[in-house]
């Protein structure tokens, strides 16, 4: 029957079709699938205006499966043209692996300071293989509306905090935290992180773990997971099943007085018709105290080795680089800050608020991105883990850090 | 049609086999219908199934075996190790520790299918064949109408009934007078499998159901009709002449349960994710595989280190396949009829 022969037809051309794109279009590779609108009508466009020849495509893949998903088709020749890069120790390996371009003194790179850059090089600083994009800054968004209703101040200590927590506590009507430790990579991403530089001193924390100078045992770490600990006691039974959209519902819903956030989340509490949202940085432990944050890098981009169209990528990557790019990413996709050292106008208010304290606070990124990564137990399953059992008062701080402390020690040189 | 088993036969196609002394397959070849057919004929009707089974499972599997000796490098370089990949799994503190859990975790998951499960299966098919039911077809549906929604679904659905904040369970407890015994139980240590596990017992019990309604079905009238005679109890007939016919249907389902629980992934990744928290009391070896094979976060997956636990995991099934047919299947034969 001829209708059969032509199904057949059809069936078989549909794989031929469904083979990679032909050259002439970039296909980018990247975990925001949550942005994959922003890209297609915003982004894309504004870049194919300069550059009428160059097709791209922006095709994302969901985070928790982007790099075992992404080495699984470089490995297999059918990963797309330009590599979201994450930073440090994920992108390395593949740069070492020879699946990522180096990009030494390529267009647009020199428009970076070299604290960006750091996150996309070589240990030795040598080699570049990623155009950084933008990191997120790590804080609390407060509901205003139930802070006026209180009579409460944003805090700026850790006395402070707690007293604000208690006030909410006591009057009853409202949740005073909105977290849950369901997913456990809030617990360390949004909560150890966001706390801890205050009390490690930032860089100089991160640093000196690195090189074997501190142990995850000293004071200055257990402090924040003291810190966190007194946090988790106000939670309620609730929080251990509570994921991390739950706590995004109760704070967008007015449930909740605060909420400790990642910049991103800016985004999201936007849409919500009638949430009158600030944000406050990470308090301090006392009034005076040199104060820091986590302004993590979190994104770049990198070129495939065996893309077929490195010309063209690389005139992507020069324009990744550009004022109008960095401009247009840092407004566009909210909380997504820019690391570019073109002066940029952030136009969000919260967003506008938190990259504010870039200048008042020195900036550190995660604790475990640099180089702790690299071995098994892998820092950052741990530090998921941990985190979420010391919210829930399940593990106290001292067994914390002597548990990621043996973790480390069992492959990390310096530390043993 | 009837089967006849002919004698061993030299064949043409497969002269050659007689050379290596395998009879079996010789005389298996040499089966023929009554009516005269060539082994030309049999091997054309088997083909499509081998050729698709050997490609898409028996290949795929040895080739699984054979990966699990092998290391990869970070140049994408495979190099052979031996044993070494196993014995890291089974002597390495830290690999250890994450495999005993997983393994003792699937164990328990069984458990709650085995304790629970077929017992409500057996339970519920007793009921449906009961004479004189009124919507016993309506009934037989719904219970049955879980096992064909996704995993996912079924993943959502209990996590919105059990969640704390907005969930109907604690109402619902609430109006028995039981609000105070509600907990966070998706989130706790200490039941969070267990709740996994019933939900999955919740999801599947339409499958022992089924099976052992069609076995209860299949009771041969003229026996219950004897023992009705001979004046025994419908609870009697029950116990001492239903249940041992069924004997065989039971046992295939408690090994249909041991290899799905033993492959189970799904339900646990859907719902806690590939770290399946709280602190892995919810990881199997379906999540553990997970994370070693393909990587989680950070974590760098290893194809070759996968394999070796999804080997392990495959000597699991085979040894506990092995003990059933040695221990249970042959003398459960002696009750068929």
């Amino acid at each position: 029957m001829p209708t059969v022969r032509t199904l057949c037809h059809l069936t078989l051309l549909t794989f031929f079709c469904a083979r990679p794109a032909f050259s002439g279009t970039l296909i980018i590779e990247s975990w925001r699938v949550d942005d994959k609108t922003t890209w297609e009508k915003i982004i894309i466009p504004a870049f194919k205006k300069s550059h009428p020849g160059i097709d791209v495509k922006f095709s994302p893949t969901s985070p928790t499966e982007y790099d075992s998903s992404l080495t699984a088709r470089l490995a297999g020749g059918t990963a797309g043209d330009l590599i979201a890069c994450r930073p440090f120790d994920v992108s390395l390996a593949l740069y070492h692996a020879g699946r990522l371009e180096n990009l030494d003194g390529a267009a647009g790179m020199n428009n970076f300071p070299q604290s960006a850059k750091v996150a996309w090089q070589t240990d030795d600083g040598k080699q570049t293989y990623c155009m950084p994009i933008a990191s997120v800054i790590h804080g609390f968004l407060y509901n205003k509306k139930i802070f006026r209703q209180l009579n409460l101040q944003p805090p700026a200590t850790e006395a402070e905090l707690f007293q604000v927590l208690d006030t909410v506590r006591k009057n009853g009507s409202y949740k005073p935290l909105a977290l849950g430790t369901a997913d456990q990579w809030e617990s360390n991403q949004i909560v150890f992180s966001n706390i801890g530089p205050n009390y490690w001193h930032g860089e100089a924390g991160r640093k000196a773990l690195i090189s074997g100078k501190a142990k995850f045992t000293d004071p200055q770490f257990v402090a924040a997971w003291n810190v966190e600990a007194r946090l988790g006691s106000y939670l309620g039974k609730a929080a251990s099943a509570q994921t991390y959209a739950d706590s995004q519902n109760l704070f967008a819903l007015g449930k909740a007085a605060i909420y400790p956030a990642g910049s991103w989340d800016i985004a999201y509490f936007n849409q919500v018709p009638g949430l009158e949202f600030g944000a406050f940085a990470p308090p301090v432990a006392k009034a005076g105290d040199q104060c820091a944050i986590s302004d993590h890098m979190d994104i770049g981009m990198g070129i495939n080795t065996n893309s077929g169209n490195k010309a063209d990528a690389r005139q992507f990557l020069a324009w990744l680089g550009s004022a109008e790019f960095a401009d247009i990413y840092s407004n566009k996709v909210t909380g997504f800050f820019t690391l570019s050292s073109n002066p940029v106008d952030v136009k969000d208010p919260v967003a506008r608020q938190m990259i504010a304290w870039r200048a008042s606070c020195a900036s550190t990124i995660r604790l475990n991105a640099q180089i702790l990564n690299r071995g098994q137990p892998s820092m950052e399953n741990e530090l998921w883990n941990v985190n979420a059992l010391v919210l829930n008062g399940k593990l106290s701080p001292a067994n914390a850090a002597a548990k990621m402390q043996s973790g480390l020690a069992k492959w990390y040189k310096p530390q043993q | 049609m009837k089967l006849v088993l002919n004698p061993p036969r030299p064949l043409g196609l497969f002269r050659w086999r007689n050379v290596t002394g395998n009879f079996f397959l010789e005389s298996m070849l040499s089966i023929s219908l009554q009516k005269k057919t060539t082994t030309a004929t049999l091997l054309i009707f088997l083909a499509p199934a081998l050729l698709v089974y050997t490609l898409l499972s028996a290949y795929p599997l040895l080739d699984t075996l054979r990966l699990g000796f092998y290391s990869s490098h970070d140049n994408g370089a495979v190099s052979f190790v031996g044993l070494s990949n196993f014995s890291t799994i089974l002597l390495d503190p830290d690999w250890s520790a994450s495999f005993w859990n997983a393994m003792l975790n699937n164990l328990k998951f069984f458990a709650m299918h085995i304790l629970f499960q077929n017992p409500l299966g057996l339970l519920l098919a007793a009921l449906l064949s009961l004479k004189n039911l009124r919507f016993a077809r309506s009934y037989r549906t719904l219970i049955f109408l879980p096992t064909l929604l996704s995993v996912v679904v079924i993943g959502f659905i209990w996590q919105l009934i059990l969640s704390p904040l907005w969930g109907v369970g604690e109402q619902l407890m609430g109006l028995v007078g039981l609000a105070d015994y509600f907990n966070p139980w998706l989130g706790q240590e200490e039941t969070a499998l267990v709740t996994l596990s019933l939900a999955s017992v919740w999801q599947f019990v339409g499958m022992p159901m089924m099976l052992i309604y069609a076995a209860l079905l299949a009771v041969p009238e003229d026996i219950l009709e004897a023992a009705r005679a001979d004046g025994a109890s419908a609870m009697r007939i029950f116990w001492e002449i239903k249940l041992p016919l069924i004997y065989p249907t039971l046992g295939l389902i408690t090994i249909l349960t041991f290899v799905a629980n033993f492959n189970a992934f799904d339900l646990i990744y859907s719902v806690k994710g590939a770290l399946a928290g709280p602190n892995y009391s919810t990881d199997i070896l379906g999540t553990l595989f997970y994370r070693t094979f393909f990587g989680y976060q950070s974590q760098i997956g290893s194809p070759t280190m996968g394999a070796a636990v999804a080997t392990l995991m495959f000597l699991a099934i085979l040894a506990g396949v092995g003990l059933y047919f040695v221990t249970v299947q042959r003398r459960l034969t002696r009750f068929t009829f």
